[in-house]
């Protein structure tokens, strides 16, 4: 049903020749678009539109959903979870106890690597039940402090960790106070496998959000530690750690790029994890986890996608085909005039 | 001006005036009194007297505000509508510690919201004031001093100012007559724009000013007039004047109305007594009563729903955020340590948490503000604004004729127009063209004309049933003269001299020439003569007259100059005749006279009346044609034809003299009867008449009018048509515009039955209303019974003494019941009041939309009180226009109105509606979720920005373009299928069961956006360097969603793409992309956690584009299918017409 101008108009545009002699005529002008018959397609949902619509989607789907689901399998990820595990038996009665009380707690787990790794092999820390998107959280920062040198006063939005005995704290906040500050090392073998802490953070936020001038003041000075302690002499810019962390999570279990083994696994390698465990989860029943996990073009291990790709383009599959054959069935003309009889009363209440 | 000009002879003598002088001595007492304290120095505008009075000066103003009070007023009525409030309050709040977003995140949108409605007010505003300016400007002569007269502007004019007011010049004020051009002082007044009538009105001025007819004489020329205050009465006045130590009673009768018009007098010479707004019509300009459509007092109540679900949800938050709040510090202990509950803040303080409770519902107040659309009302606003330029641009509805297009006074009923359930049509005017022709007349006994009526025609079309219209007579126009519609060989062409009764046609036609009060005016380029009439009737004689050989070429104040065919000579001679008295016409008299005197020497009085007071003034002797006469008069109402006797008598010299005399005695008397003494003097000389002949008009039904009918029928709209015409000529025009069909059963309810009538004549009160009201109870019950026993289509007709009984309180609703149930409705010789009266019967009992649509000033009432009214612009002025929603030049355009626009429009704003609450529902709920995840503790997952500008930029414009130029089936289908329209009438695109599936697709969409996010991004790396999908990466994915499927959703809603919706749609996706881009490219400072966003994770990484693709199509894709089974299995109706 295309639109064709209706044979009217051009009656109309005879007769305006005819009124044209009279001046301040009201006539209104003829233009398509005033008239509103401005040519336009009229999509209608015909059974051909919708079977291949539906046809279409399924096409494009399915192949998208095998090559996700490719790159998800290919990715090797390792979780290794150790906030008991990392207890001393004699004190997981109260480990809030346990975490608070100073003293070494140095851990060791081992980890079997259960299929080839390619480098670079991520590392990841994995927390639970911590929401880093709590409004009050997710507030408590300042990002001029943290940017430039010159406003480094600026404390603003940082309460209750604004001030140390009156002092400025760079940087302030909460997210900062409560840095992430378990700490892990790894060896192959007895053989160290050194862990890359640069180029962990995303580039902007290294370049322009942290400064490069900007140094740590007065952090964890307090009476109540809450995280990792800063390097005074290094400038925010290089301190990843911090830039990953102060990035905050979207939902309360989530991951945090720790660092980069720049070194090919191989299967069945055992590696052994030195772990310093400090960061007090358990005061809110949160897990700790470990994560070593290589990425494919889509990024990590994650199926769904590929899963529900192919789901989806299926049912489309099969919804196109159950259209087909309702079609075939029951077919029923589109603008059949015989639905528009006067003498047909319709359904209408 | 020549001396010449002045007649000798008086008018005032001839006319009776009747009207206007009657009783106004007793208000003379009050002069001076509370309301009448007014005091008008004339001449004297600079005295001091005049000076401390201080009335208000002549510049009007018809504008909304002013400079200094438009934004204060125009922001105050903003601020009524209760969403906008809560904006205001929210947006207020996001200035203290409470607010989740940015104060002017918040503030930007509704000043772009409101700043936009305003432009609105305020480009209409100007528009008023440039109406203003042009009239204010005007230039008038006003006497200066020493009897100069000079141009002055409008608005300069001061009360007391002596004005001179040419021909054919409106009045700038209320004005005293003072004199005329004319030796007595009259002046004719044309009042089209203030009551709607045609026709000329006499006013006089007080005779012994009527002396000042040179403007030297009004050198020293000092009166002072004291009246009555400021008042929107147009037909009162009371003062007096004092001149020259003596006082004048001065009545309406010297009162020249602003807005009138000076017509056929060359000069008046006025006081000027009202000024600006203090003018009569100015006193009487109120607003139109505001009417509202269904559709928007059904949107409140989904605004009211949506903000009992802001608050549950804000209350549920709170809840959990109270009780989660509450166990972060308990017993010294820290639970979420790195929240230092231990030293919070009032908004998350765990010591108080009922409070942090309170604080966080009025948080999450403004943050789940996105649930109610910001953007609702302006764009609902513009695209009403622009579909009535649709409206009034439409060339289908524009009327060559009269050059007038459609005109939408008001956009805000235009989707109403799709929902009209009753049409209450006015008759004269509207159905018909208010354009009489002379189609049949009957001389002493003989019918002449054989033109056939378009009423014939129809009901010959519908008796034979066939629509086989070639084989029946079509309706022929033998003439090409306006008004004019005769043809019959024996009288054209002056053959009628050849015919027996010779001397009675010649009378006939004479007495059509003569017996008026037409006033011709020769067309100086074509030497022909027109004839200005006071109807449209009077009209139609003297053409007629003219066109059969009697033309009335000239007529001075005393006398009528005929050229007409001499009986005996057969040769064009002209005849003048001496006219002596006109005794005018009026509704209780029926009739009108005029006493001449022929070039013999003879006295005649020529008459002209309704049949119903003529016949019982004929003299018994002129009985041989009598019984003919009326055979004839009955046949030509039966075909619809508006029908007059005409009667004449020669009068002696003796009896005009005593006749004269009694008249001019009655009419100078001042006692309170002097209309009824008038009355009676006439009456006595108005009988005896020797019968003539009767004239039939017809009154032309308008073009298209049954096509029109019919489709509107179609459509399922009852019509129900209100007149003040006899039974059997409304029956007859029914059947001639198929609002009654054959085999269309008829229910008449009427009191002229002969027990009725029996009981009138014994003129007992009581009686007869009792036995009224039992006769039409009795008639309802009997007529609900057939309806029940019959499937046929039923039509009722009512005449208005029915009605009057048929209205009462106890007995409305059965007779409303009785007359929904039937397909057309007439009710008969309604007057205006019945007329509203039933429109509100109507409108309140049915619930369902009414329209009435009428041309006169007597279908105010009923225009108004409907919930459209439809005024025709057409000959009978322009008061039902000015109170009128929308204005068309034909009946036959409400079709197309109706059918056409209205179905769009009411497509367009519900579909608009729905989609408005679907989206941001859309988002809201992504909001709610999202907060859920976060404690509840009321952050946004997006920006700031993004927040507030998504109503603004990303989803308006392709929903503004849904609303204005969609179609579901192109006009031509939609005038082919008039059962189309019931889709509006039952309100189907916006019941509850549409609205809430939209909603819970809003709802279904939040969700699948929500979840398959957040689990497709989940835990793992984001991209191939191992970066997770933080907080700063998953709103702007969740957002590219949401933007994508709003879109793609209207996309889908749309029926109609042009380049328009194409550009807004896809415009919106890019700009969105654009947006990201360009705010992340902003210092850091600026765009925070948005900062390069796109640039640096988004777009390099394939996962924002895998998810985006899967989420949108995913989420889409239950109502793509749910349409397409819906489409397949239960279609509607305009869905199946595409």
């Amino acid at each position: 049903m295309s639109s064709t101008t209706a044979p009217s108009s051009s009656v109309a545009a005879g007769s305006a020749d005819a009124s044209g002699a009279r001046r301040n005529s009201k006539r209104p002008k003829y233009s398509r678009f005033t008239q509103q018959e401005l040519p336009a397609c009229k999509p209608i949902l015909t059974p051909g539109w919708v079977i291949s619509a539906f046809i279409l989607v399924s096409i494009v789907f399915i192949p998208i959903g095998v090559a996700a689901l490719f790159a998800s399998r290919d990715v090797v990820e390792i979780v290794k979870r150790y906030d008991t595990d990392c207890i001393p038996l004699s004190e997981r009665n109260d480990k809030v106890k346990y975490i608070q009380s100073p003293g070494n707690k140095t851990c060791t787990r081992n980890i079997t690597v259960t299929k080839h790794m390619k480098k670079p092999i991520y590392v990841y820390y994995q927390l639970d039940n911590f929401y880093q998107n709590h409004r009050r959280y997710v507030k408590s920062r300042n990002d001029a402090q943290l940017r430039s040198n010159g406003s480094s006063d600026d404390v603003s939005g940082c309460s209750p960790e604004d001030y140390s005995n009156g002092l400025v704290i760079v940087p302030c906040g909460l997210i900062a106070w409560s840095l992430f500050n378990d700490t892990y090392n790894f060896s192959r073998n007895n053989q160290q496998l050194s862990v890359n802490k640069r180029g962990i953070s995303w580039k902007s936020d290294r370049e322009h959000k942290f400064g490069k001038n900007v140094y740590p003041r007065n952090f964890q000075n307090g009476t109540l530690i809450g995280g990792a302690h800063l390097d005074d002499s290094i400038p925010l810019s290089d301190q990843e750690d911090l830039i990953v962390w102060m990035r905050t999570a979207a939902l309360p279990t989530f991951r945090k790029l720790y660092g980069k083994i720049e070194q090919d696994l191989q299967e069945n390698d055992v590696i052994e994890v030195t772990l310093e465990n400090n960061y007090n989860t358990y005061s809110f029943n949160g897990k700790k986890k470990l994560v070593l996990s290589t990425t494919s073009w889509l990024g990590g291990k994650n199926d769904f996608l590929g899963i529900a790709y192919l789901t989806v383009g299926g049912f489309c599959l099969f919804l196109a085909m159950a259209f087909t054959l309702v079609y075939l069935v029951k077919p029923r003309q589109l603008g059949d005039p015989s639905y528009l009889s006067w003498n047909r009363t319709p359904g209408w209440r | 001006m020549p001396g010449g000009r002045r007649r000798k002879l008086q008018l005032s003598k001839i006319y009776s005036f009747r009207c206007g002088r009657s009783s106004f001595q007793e208000d003379h007492s009050q002069i001076g009194g509370p309301g009448f304290s007014r005091v008008v120095y004339c001449n004297e505008a600079d005295s001091f007297e005049s000076i401390i009075r201080n009335y208000m000066d002549n510049y009007v103003r018809t504008t909304k505000y002013t400079l200094i009070t438009f934004f204060p007023k125009s922001l105050f009525e903003q601020f009524r509508r209760v969403a906008n409030f809560y904006f205001l309050v929210s947006g207020s709040l996001t200035f203290t510690p409470l607010a989740p977003y940015s104060s002017v995140s918040a503030i930007i949108p509704l000043i772009i919201v409101i700043g936009a409605t305003m432009v609105k007010e305020g480009i209409e505003d100007w528009q008023r004031k440039e109406q203003d300016v042009e009239v204010n400007y005007r230039k008038v002569r006003v006497h200066r001093n020493g009897g100069i007269f000079n141009y002055k502007e409008w608005k300069n004019l001061r009360v007391g100012d002596i004005v001179k007011v040419g021909k054919d010049e409106f009045f700038p004020a209320d004005l005293l007559l003072l004199s005329s051009s004319y030796e007595d002082g009259v002046c004719y007044v044309e009042t089209m724009n203030l009551d709607g009538e045609t026709n000329l009105k006499l006013k006089q001025a007080v005779e012994i000013t009527s002396s000042l007819y040179r403007d030297w004489m009004f050198g020293d020329f000092k009166a002072v007039v004291k009246c009555e205050d400021p008042n929107a009465n147009l037909y009162s006045f009371v003062g007096s004047m004092e001149f020259e130590e003596n006082q004048y009673p001065l009545s309406p009768q010297q009162l020249l109305l602003r807005g009138s018009k000076l017509r056929n007098t060359d000069y008046i010479y006025g006081a000027v007594i009202f000024t600006g707004h203090d003018t009569k019509v100015m006193q009487n300009s109120t607003d139109p009563p505001s009417k509202r459509s269904r559709i928007e007092k059904k949107m409140d109540h989904i605004i009211y729903l949506l903000f009992l679900i802001l608050l549950s949800l804000s209350f549920i938050g709170s809840i959990f955020f109270g009780i989660w709040t509450n166990e972060d510090h308990q017993n010294g202990e820290m639970k979420r340590w790195y929240l230092r509950p231990d030293n919070s803040t009032f908004l998350f303080d765990p010591r108080r948490p009922v409070m942090a409770a309170v604080y966080h519902f009025l948080a999450s107040l403004m943050l789940y503000g996105y649930f109610i659309p910001i953007s609702l009302y302006v764009s609902i606003e513009v695209v009403k604004v622009l579909q009535s330029i649709f409206i009034n641009q439409d060339i289908h509805m524009y009327y060559e004729e009269t050059d007038r297009p459609a005109y939408a006074r008001t956009s805000n009923l235009n989707e109403e127009l799709g929902m009209v359930n009753t049409i209450l049509s006015d008759k004269t005017g509207t159905l018909t063209c208010n354009s009489m022709e002379f189609v049949k007349c009957s001389i002493a006994g003989t019918a002449y004309g054989h033109a056939f009526t378009e009423i014939e025609g129809a009901l010959a079309r519908t008796k034979s049933n066939g629509y086989n219209d070639n084989e029946l007579p079509k309706v022929v126009r033998s003439s090409s003269v306006k008004g004019y519609n005769f043809s019959d060989k024996r009288i054209e062409n002056s053959s009628w001299v050849m015919e027996k009764h010779a001397d009675m046609i010649q009378k006939f036609f004479r007495l059509l020439a003569l017996c008026h009060t037409a006033i011709p005016e020769v067309d100086e380029a074509t030497g022909k003569v027109l004839y200005e009439a006071e109807s449209p009737d009077e009209a139609a004689f003297v053409n007629a007259a003219r066109e059969l050989g009697f033309e009335l070429h000239k007529r001075t104040q005393t006398s009528i100059s005929l050229h007409e065919l001499d009986l005996v000579s057969c040769e064009k001679v002209e005849r003048v005749y001496q006219l002596l008295n006109v005794l005018e016409f009026n509704s209780t008299r029926k009739r009108m006279s005029v006493i001449i005197k022929d070039e013999e020497g003879k006295l005649l009085i020529l008459c002209k009346g309704a049949d119903s007071v003529m016949f019982e003034r004929l003299a018994k002797s002129s009985g041989k044609f009598e019984e003919d006469t009326r055979e004839h008069v009955n046949m030509y109402a039966d075909a619809g034809l508006r029908t007059l006797i005409l009667g004449y008598r020669e009068l002696e010299d003796e009896e005009y003299r005593n006749f004269s005399k009694k008249l001019n005695e009655v009419k100078n008397s001042i006692s309170a009867d002097r209309d009824s003494l008038v009355d009676g003097v006439i009456e006595e000389i108005e009988k005896d008449l020797i019968l003539l002949g009767a004239t039939a008009v017809e009154d032309k039904l308008q073009n298209g009018v049954p096509d029109c009918i019919n489709k509107l029928a179609q459509a399922g709209i009852k019509i129900w048509v209100l007149t003040g015409d006899k039974m059997e000529t409304a029956i007859n025009i029914g059947f001639a515009c198929s609002l009654l069909r054959q085999g269309m059963k008829q229910i008449i309810i009427t009191l002229d039955t002969p027990e009725i009538q029996v009981l009138e004549r014994a003129g007992e009160r009581p009686a007869i209303i009792k036995a009224s009201k039992e006769s039409i109870h009795h008639l309802i019950t009997r007529g609900k019974l057939q309806i029940d026993r019959s499937l046929e289509a039923f039509a009722l007709i009512i005449d208005g003494k029915s009605l009057t009984y048929a209205l009462d309180d106890d007995m409305k609703d059965e007779f409303l019941l009785l007359a929904i149930r039937c397909s057309s409705v007439i009710c008969c010789r309604s007057s205006p009041k019945q007329k509203a009266l039933v429109t509100r019967l109507v409108k309140a009992g049915t619930r369902k939309t009414t329209l009435a649509i009428g041309d006169g000033a007597n279908d105010v009432g009923m225009l108004q009180e409907a919930d459209i009214g439809v005024g025709i612009s057409g000959v009978e002025g322009m008061q039902a226009v000015m109170s009128s929603d929308i204005a068309i030049a034909q009946f036959q355009y409400l079709e197309r109105l109706l059918l056409v626009h209205g179905h769009w429009c009411y497509r367009r704003i519900s579909t608009m509606i729905c989609y408005f609450f679907y989206k941001n529902i859309t988002f809201g709920f992504t909001l709610f979720l999202y907060e859920a995840h976060s404690l509840f503790s009321a952050l946004p997952a997006y920006d700031d920005w993004f927040l507030s500008l998504y109503n603004v930029f990303f989803t308006s414009l392709p929903v503004v373009a849904l609303g204005v130029f969609d179609q579901d089936v192109s006009s031509r289908f939609c005038l082919q299928f008039p059962r189309l329209y019931q889709e509006g009438v039952q309100n189907i695109l916006f019941s509850w069961t549409r609205i809430l599936s939209r909603m819970f697709n809003g709802f279904f969409s939040a969700v699948s956006v929500f979840f398959l996010c957040t689990t497709a991004l989940e835990l793992q790396a984001f991209n191939q360097d191992g970066q997770i999908a933080d907080r700063s990466i998953l709103g702007p994915i969740m957002y590219t969603c949401i933007v994508w499927i709003v879109n793609l959703q209207i996309a889908l809603s749309i029926s109609y793409f042009t380049m328009i919706q194409h550009l807004f749609i896809w415009g919106s996706i890019a700009f969105w992309y654009l947006f990201l881009l360009a705010y992340g490219a902003i210092s850091p400072g600026l765009s925070t956690n948005a900062y390069e966003v796109f640039a640096e994770a988004l777009d390099p990484s394939p996962t924002f584009w895998v998810t985006t693709l899967f989420v949108v199509v995913t989420t889409l894709i239950p109502y793509f299918a749910c349409s397409a089974i819906q489409l397949r299995f239960f279609p509607t109706y305009h869905e199946t017409i595409q």
